[in-house]
């Protein structure tokens, strides 16, 4: 009789912990996707100040072309990107080619004059910041999710309702500092 | 302390604060009352007074703090960087973008109010703006997200109100004490009363300086230095800080709008140089000395 009692206060014990440990990390894991979609955004943002960064260097420096077509496609494979790693992997692409616009820029001084370039530069320059600072919220909600799966002993509960580690929204080191853009 | 405790000590101590603040107001009327022979009823008065004074602080606050410092909101047309800067910062922080408001006086200077993050603001002094460099002014800015992100807001909107309103009265009585206590050639002034108010004037005198140490108490050195610590987790930058702190420090103007009541709520204490109203802050410290706030930055 009084094992019996034991043996139910036991698995109620268990029980409780389960439930708990479950919402927490649904929580966590909602947080962690969150935290993605507000990267989302400024990518977003970004990709739409592409097409009219384009136009209006164009206007100044048409034989670029084949730099265009380079901003273009690293843009596209950017919006098709699917999760974390791939994203950061484009959008790492995209920063090269968009590093590599405003150095040809350097060379049309109509076009570093223009009061439009000019917003659009100081666009991608912010958003390229905002990116920044998705990117490191982001990544401590990510530490935080997995450390949460991986301490003891969740990480035995965690394997068996299946949760899986978030991957981590990678930077290079050269990616890290913000586009400089010299007059 | 991490920030979930610092959280909930900060709103635990708000209700303490607000609690205490009806507690203290009733009891003073409560033995002038009995001692007056006036009944019970203007305990019960100043019971109901107080408890709306308290409550309506909690929504009020920052409202109130915002006028007295003379802030006025701006739109991010009017300083578009800034808005910029703090925009940043949230993202980073996961915030919510609080109201922007500028106070316009030389004296560089920030802080932050509201009840919490989703009803935020950011304030800063039009001395400050280019006096620091970006990443400087993204130090303070940061600062003042941890001040909201701790709920420090709250607590630190709570006391300033609270604490100015027994200041206004202690100041109000004391202005009729001593007043009252130089006219001695008016005649026809009625002892009675003059004896009421040297009562209540040197009770809310002594009164006055305890609540400031619960100020001093709740509002402590090691919050700023919380604020210094997390915002530096933000921006990944503590020289930005240690630096603007060093240039809002040598500023020698004093903010002309910060009162007694307000002047913790500000990144570094907007009263400079010896002065009458210095002697009150100088005992009563709100913030730790500028040059241990940067030493613990540049040693970070």
């Amino acid at each position: 009789m009084n094992s019996t009692l034991i043996l139910l206060a036991i698995v109620l014990i268990i029980v409780g912990f389960v439930w708990y440990l479950y919402n927490s990390i649904i929580v966590a894991r909602m947080r962690v996707s969150e935290a993605l979609s507000q990267i989302d955004v400024q990518l977003k943002r970004r990709t739409d100040l592409i097409p009219n960064l384009v136009e209006t260097v164009k206007g100044y420096a048409k034989h670029e072309r084949e730099l265009f077509e380079k901003v273009t496609e690293a843009r596209a494979s950017l919006v098709s990107a699917k999760g974390p790693a791939e994203k950061a992997k484009a959008n790492n692409q995209l920063s090269q080619t968009l590093k590599s616009i405003f150095a040809v820029a350097e060379a049309y001084p109509d076009l570093k004059a223009s009061q439009n370039f000019m917003e659009l530069q100081e666009e991608v320059s912010d958003t390229e910041n905002k990116i920044a600072y998705a990117r490191q919220f982001y990544n401590s909600i990510v530490l935080n999710y997995n450390a949460k799966l991986q301490v003891f002993p969740n990480v035995f509960f965690a394997k068996l309702l299946n949760f899986k580690s978030a991957e981590f929204f990678g930077a290079t080191e050269e990616e890290k500092k913000p586009v400089r853009v010299s007059f | 302390m991490n920030v979930y405790s610092a959280i909930s000590a900060n709103k635990n101590k708000t209700w303490l604060i607000m609690v205490l603040f009806v507690l203290i107001i009733t009891t003073v009327v409560y033995v002038f009352s009995k001692a007056l022979g006036y009944g019970l009823g203007f305990a019960g008065i100043a019971l109901i007074l107080a408890g709306i004074t308290s409550i309506g602080s909690y929504y009020y606050s920052d409202k109130i703090i915002l006028a007295t410092s003379h802030a006025k909101p701006i739109q991010k047309s009017d300083n578009p960087e800034l808005f910029r800067t703090v925009e940043n910062l949230c993202i980073g922080d996961g915030l919510p973008m609080p109201k922007i408001y500028v106070i316009n006086d030389p004296s560089p200077n920030a802080f932050a109010t509201g009840r919490d993050p989703q009803h935020a603001i950011v304030c800063v002094t039009t001395g400050i703006l280019p006096l620091l460099d970006k990443s400087e002014l993204e130090g303070v800015i940061a600062h003042e997200l941890s001040h909201i992100k701790n709920f420090d807001i709250r607590l630190m909107g709570i006391v300033a109100v609270l604490v100015g309103f027994i200041a206004i009265l202690a100041n109000l009585f004391m202005t009729q004490l001593w007043w009252g206590g130089l006219g001695g050639d008016r005649e026809d002034r009625n002892n009675n009363l003059q004896i009421i108010f040297l009562i209540i004037g040197i009770i809310l005198a002594i009164l006055s300086p305890i609540v400031a140490t619960l100020i001093q108490l709740a509002v402590s050195r090691k919050r700023e230095l919380l604020a210094d610590a997390s915002g530096v987790l933000l921006t990944r930058y503590p020289e930005a800080l240690a630096s603007a702190l060093e240039k809002i420090s040598k500023e020698p103007h004093s903010l002309k709008s910060a009162s007694n009541a307000t002047t913790h709520l500000f990144i570094v204490n907007p009263f400079k140089g010896k002065s009458t109203k210095q002697l009150f802050s100088s005992l009563f410290d709100t913030h730790p000395p500028i040059a241990e706030r940067i030493k613990i930055l540049r040693s970070m």
